[in-house]
């Protein structure tokens, strides 16, 4: 091994020089370091973990939609062989939610429910079955409220209220409206104006694993919570908060989860309750939902009506934009005032938007909360302005890929809503797949039937911003050397099948020079690990990814010191490769990393070192400025082709081309994974899934209930029906990312829905402007062709809605500072409001009053 | 619902050609005794309700849904899960290929689309693409795409076939950008850092 070794070039100090950097794993499709224990069935989920004296909890979940809670009787329930005690509301009171300005979730409902499946009731038991007796047998009496299903509803209905905030009354959650530059005027001077309306329909994760938790007490005070959740660290808070513990005394373990794409990334009441229910009991409790409970946990795609207003000049040169969004929220706020903001932000950054409003506002609806899914609050925009710029593109007699081409918006730029680019790759991945599909040979000469469609998409790596307000950093990494020559690395980084154990056990190796078996992680533990904030935002390649170089970096420079020291040579002529620190200049002389670590472990002592990320800070600080900042965004490309049977509505697509600008693969073989993986979602939420829901005939009560809580009914896509993908990685390192690397877990779902429905309009000429596409829709649009109609499917109509004081924001290019006009006055407002806080407000108080953190 | 302790069956159940005793409720599943009482937890679980093949195991070599069936009717019957795959310490091939591409991505419905696979490669060693796909319709996997899968499967199946074939490029590194030079050299293939297949 040691006859190669300066087949490298020392790496540079600098993380921002390494881009091109030809590595031992980076670059290469190495076995994921989870991969053996993932084929045998050896990786632990978190119902797979068993304790002595386990047993088994279960919570009795509301069957009305929206009631006050008038009795909870356990006399049964507690008469059934192996109960063990049982928790109300009243035993959790305290709120809890993800976001500091929404606390409005309990572990279990005080007073009322708010959908079905919200938890009353909570029932230990010996065995898991006499559970499910137990909590069969618990009869709860309620006083039913009226039902709200809709925005138009909600907005409608001001009273009852599902939740008692904000202050403004109603069932509005949030309402925000913002612009920026002249939209009135972009439009007004615009030769060809667009007013679409799309519908998106919600859906859900779907993880294959069911949510489980384990709650083990080590004290009256001290426990450890093993869940399957994506973000240990805000579990590990709302935990704290609830329990009324010090943090000190709780530690989460998020084990292995089994598939998240955002639905394991809120604190969930079934791990809080346990929690309770374990020092209530004294012994280790155990909860796995089932499969109908995890769709009531959700907090998945939000259901988007969206108007979007846009105007062009001859040339099509894009001008300006007014988009107006309508979130259905469900019951709880969870992610949703962060998801309102999103609906809008991302929209600036892939063409340039010279002038923008965006209006948006989320209701309370008594159905399932929504939150994060893959894509968080950008895919329903993208969706309505890829198809809206085909669309355009038709009308001006322009090709769809050189209308786009023509607006690209620039790397480093900032864009009208203050969002800073790093380096963007969308030329390239339209230029890929335009190639690689014929776009410019087959488009619009495919037989009758057949059509190609192309869209675009971009998203963050990373939140530039964290959920509470604070002061340090994102993601941390800690690694410990000892004289064994091993290496351990500890992050709160929690693997959710993405494959960053593998980012970090990579990066760690590629620096210190050792292979991956000789690493040894420790992740998710928030007893253990600096604090990673979880698996959410496309953020731990690049967050965690970071960390984990600038540990290593340092690390290597330790043992670089001790054998340069012994070697008598300066430090800078030492390579790490092959498990060994050797002279670059004559390779023979070195010392096994082993020896290495002797040494230095000789000169310094026990050897640690630590890294840590902060991203940079974002140019816009007005209000609502701390959603979409990011320190770079991915970008992505594709073209779908279609075939299309007019006599049924019936389509497939047959083949999927899909670019992504990964800035720089660590790890390619993962990389195209996440890709198709992303294809292979998207397509279902463009086909056939949906979070539906329906009243129950009078007969049955009229409640609204879920209308196929079933994996069976919930539709996904099998093997069957995933076409062939052709996917390109394209390259083009970043200087934010490790090695270059760009986040690719969410992006390229982004251009797919779109995609699909411009193949089906290039194939049959008609427009459907909502998603799932369902056949009947390309049925009546068809119809409507025939009779002379606009050849469309879609929402006819947006409602009346106050979406508050506009803020004025002048763009860069206006020469604006980053701030709003309106500031004075908002600062004002804010001031008197502060249980409402805005990121930006509440940073700036923060600063004011010197304090570090706050929740 | 029955009571819990109301009935109880004990029998003797062969699991990966071991045999052992086990007592259970007698209304249990083949996944609740071999989860709870073999401790074998390889085999997982999405719906307990036969829609999404998590849960398959072989029984007397075909795939079954381990969430539909009693443990009470496996007397005398030949049980394989995914912790019987492996030879001593070695990879089975469709370990092997599934790890390698990273087929196994959160790796929760991977034990059941490993069970499929095999049921399928010892049937039919020569099955194609669309073959594979039908025999995998009923196991639903929500990370890969199912690409990668698929791959992996007819990688596993040709190496079982005693083709000694690399992983393509393209599965490895994507297809190559039109109008660039294109991926590293695709007889590098330097996919397995540890070849334990």
């Amino acid at each position: 091994m040691a006859s190669e070794p300066a087949r490298k070039s020392a790496p540079t100090r600098d993380p921002r020089e390494r881009t091109d950097f030809d590595g031992r794993y980076v670059g290469k499709p190495f076995r994921r370091v989870d991969g053996r224990a993932k084929v045998t069935g050896q990786t632990l989920f978190a119902d797979d973990l068993s304790f002595p004296r386990m047993c088994f909890m279960r919570l009795v979940r509301s069957t009305v939609p929206h009631a006050l809670i008038k009795q909870v009787d356990f006399s049964k329930a507690s008469e059934i062989e192996g109960f063990l005690g049982s928790l109300t509301g009243a035993d959790t009171p305290e709120p809890f939610g993800i976001l500091p300005v929404s606390q409005d979730e309990h572990a279990l409902c005080p007073d009322k429910v708010r959908m079905v499946g919200d938890p009353v009731a909570a029932v230990a038991a010996v065995t898991e079955d006499a559970a499910i007796e137990a909590a069969l047998a618990v009869e709860v009496e309620y006083q039913e409220l009226a039902t709200i299903a809709s925005v138009e509803e909600a907005l409608a209905t001001p009273e009852p209220r599902i939740h008692d905030y904000p202050k403004e009354g109603g069932n509005v959650h949030k309402a925000v409206s913002m612009e920026f530059g002249q939209v009135g005027e972009a439009l007004a001077g615009a030769d060809l104006v667009l007013d679409d309306l799309f519908f998106y329909e919600g859906n859900t994760h779907l993880p294959m694993e069911q949510h489980a938790a384990v709650a083990v007490p080590e004290d009256t005070d001290r426990i450890t919570l093993y869940s399957s959740t994506q973000t240990p660290h805000y579990v590990h808070r709302a935990l704290a908060k609830v329990l009324g513990l010090p943090p000190s005394r709780i530690r989460v373990v998020a084990c292995s989860n089994g598939g998240g794409f955002g639905g394991k990334s809120d604190p969930f009441n079934h791990e809080i309750a346990a929690a309770k229910m374990a020092l209530e009991l004294g012994r280790p409790v155990k909860i796995t939902l089932t499969r109908e409970e995890v769709f009531y946990c959700h907090r998945g795609r939000h259901p988007v009506l969206m108007s979007m207003k846009t105007g062009f000049a001859q040339d099509g040169t894009i001008l300006g934009q007014h988009l107006k969004t309508a979130l259905d929220g469900g019951a709880y706020g969870s992610y949703g005032v962060a998801s309102t903001y999103y609906t809008g932000a991302l929209q600036t950054v892939t063409y340039k938007l010279p002038a923008y409003r965006f209006d948006g506002v989320r209701t309370f609806t008594n159905k399932a909360p929504c939150g994060p899914k893959r894509g968080h609050g950008t895919p329903q925009p993208r969706f309505g302005w890829e198809v809206q710029l085909d669309k355009a593109a038709e009308k001006l007699g322009l090709d769809p890929a050189e209308l786009r081409l023509k607006n690209l918006e620039e790397a480093g730029r900032t864009t009208a809503n203050w969002l800073k680019l790093g380096t963007t790759g969308l030329e390239r991945c339209l230029r890929a797949v335009v190639e690689g599909s014929g776009w410019k040979k087959r488009r619009g000469k495919l037989p009758e039937g057949r059509g190609l469609g192309l869209a675009c998409g971009s998203y963050l790596c990373g939140a530039g911003l964290p959920i509470y307000w604070n002061h340090m950093p994102q993601s941390g990494v800690q690694i410990l050397l000892d004289r064994a020559g091993s290496v351990a690395v500890y992050c709160g980084e929690a693997e959710i099948g993405q494959g960053s154990d593998s980012v970090l056990a990579a990066i760690t190796a590629e620096v210190l020079g050792v292979e991956l078996a000789d690493i040894r992680l420790c992740v998710a533990d928030t007893g253990f690990t600096p604090v990673d904030l979880g698996s959410y935002s496309s953020r731990v390649t690049l967050m965690a990814g970071n960390a984990a170089l600038e540990a290593a970096e340092r690390a290597r420079e330790l043992l670089a010191q001790a054998v340069a020291e012994h070697l008598e040579i300066d430090k800078d002529r030492l390579v790490f490769s092959d498990n060994r620190v050797f002279d670059a200049g004559e390779p023979d002389t070195g010392l096994s990393f082993r020896e290495a670590c002797i040494a230095a472990e000789a000169k310094f002592g026990t050897l640690s070192t630590v890294g840590s990320y902060i991203p940079p800070r974002s140019p816009g600080k007005y209000r609502g400025a701390g959603v979409g900042p990011s320190p770079t965004y991915s970008y992505s490309a594709s073209v779908i082709e279609v075939e299309v049977d007019v006599e049924t509505g019936l389509y497939r697509p047959i083949h999927v081309w899909i670019a992504h600008d990964i800035g720089r693969s660590l790890n390619p073989v993962l990389v195209l994974g996440q890709v198709e993986g992303s294809v292979y979602m998207g397509l279902g939420e463009a086909m056939m899934e949906e979070q539906a829901y329906r009243r129950l005939p009078a007969k049955y009560s009229s409640s609204l209930v879920h209308k196929h809580p079933s994996m069976l009914e919930y539709k996904s896509p099998t093997f069957l029906e995933m076409p062939p993908v052709t996917s390109y990685l394209i390259e083009d390192p970043d200087p934010e990312g490790p090695y270059g690397a760009k986040e690719v877990g969410q992006g390229p779902l982004l251009p797919i829905m779109p995609a699909l429905a411009n193949a089906i309009h290039d194939a049959v000429g008609v427009r459907i402007d909502q998603v799932p596409i369902h056949p009947h829709m390309i049925l009546r649009a068809l119809a409507a062709k025939k009779t002379g109609r606009p050849a469309r499917f879609g929402p006819a109509g947006f409602p009346q809605v106050d979406f508050g004081g506009t803020l004025h924001v002048p763009t860069p290019d206006q020469g604006g500072d980053g701030r709003s006009i309106d500031d004075y006055r908002h600062k004002l407002r804010s001031g008197m409001r502060s249980a409402s806080g805005t990121m930006t407000t509440r940073e700036e108080a923060l600063q004011k009053h010197g304090k570090l953190t706050t929740d | 619902m029955p009571n819990a302790l109301s009935a109880f069956t004990s029998l003797l159940i062969e699991v990966n050609g071991e045999r052992r005793a086990v007592s259970f409720p007698t209304h249990h599943t083949l996944l609740e005794v071999l989860r709870e009482e073999c401790a074998l937890t390889g085999t997982k679980h999405g719906c307990e309700l036969g829609e999404c093949g998590t849960c398959a195991v072989l029984v007397d070599g075909r795939p079954v849904l381990s969430c539909l069936v009693l443990a009470a009717e496996m007397e005398g019957k030949r049980i394989e899960t995914v912790e019987g795959l492996t030879d001593g310490n070695e990879l089975h091939p469709l370990q092997a290929a599934l790890a390698d591409l990273g087929a196994a991505q959160c790796g929760y419905c991977t034990p059941g689309i490993l069970m499929a696979a095999k049921a399928l490669l010892d049937e039919e060693p020569e099955a194609d693409r669309k073959r594979i796909e039908q025999a995998l319709a009923g196991n639903l996997c929500r990370c890969t795409g199912y690409h990668k899968i698929v791959q992996g499967i007819e990688w596993a199946a040709a190496r079982m076939r005693g083709e000694d074939v690399a992983a393509p490029a393209d599965v490895l590194y994507g297809a190559p950008e039109p109008g660039s030079p294109g991926p590293p050299d695709s007889s590098s293939s330097e996919t397995t850092e540890r070849q334990d297949g």
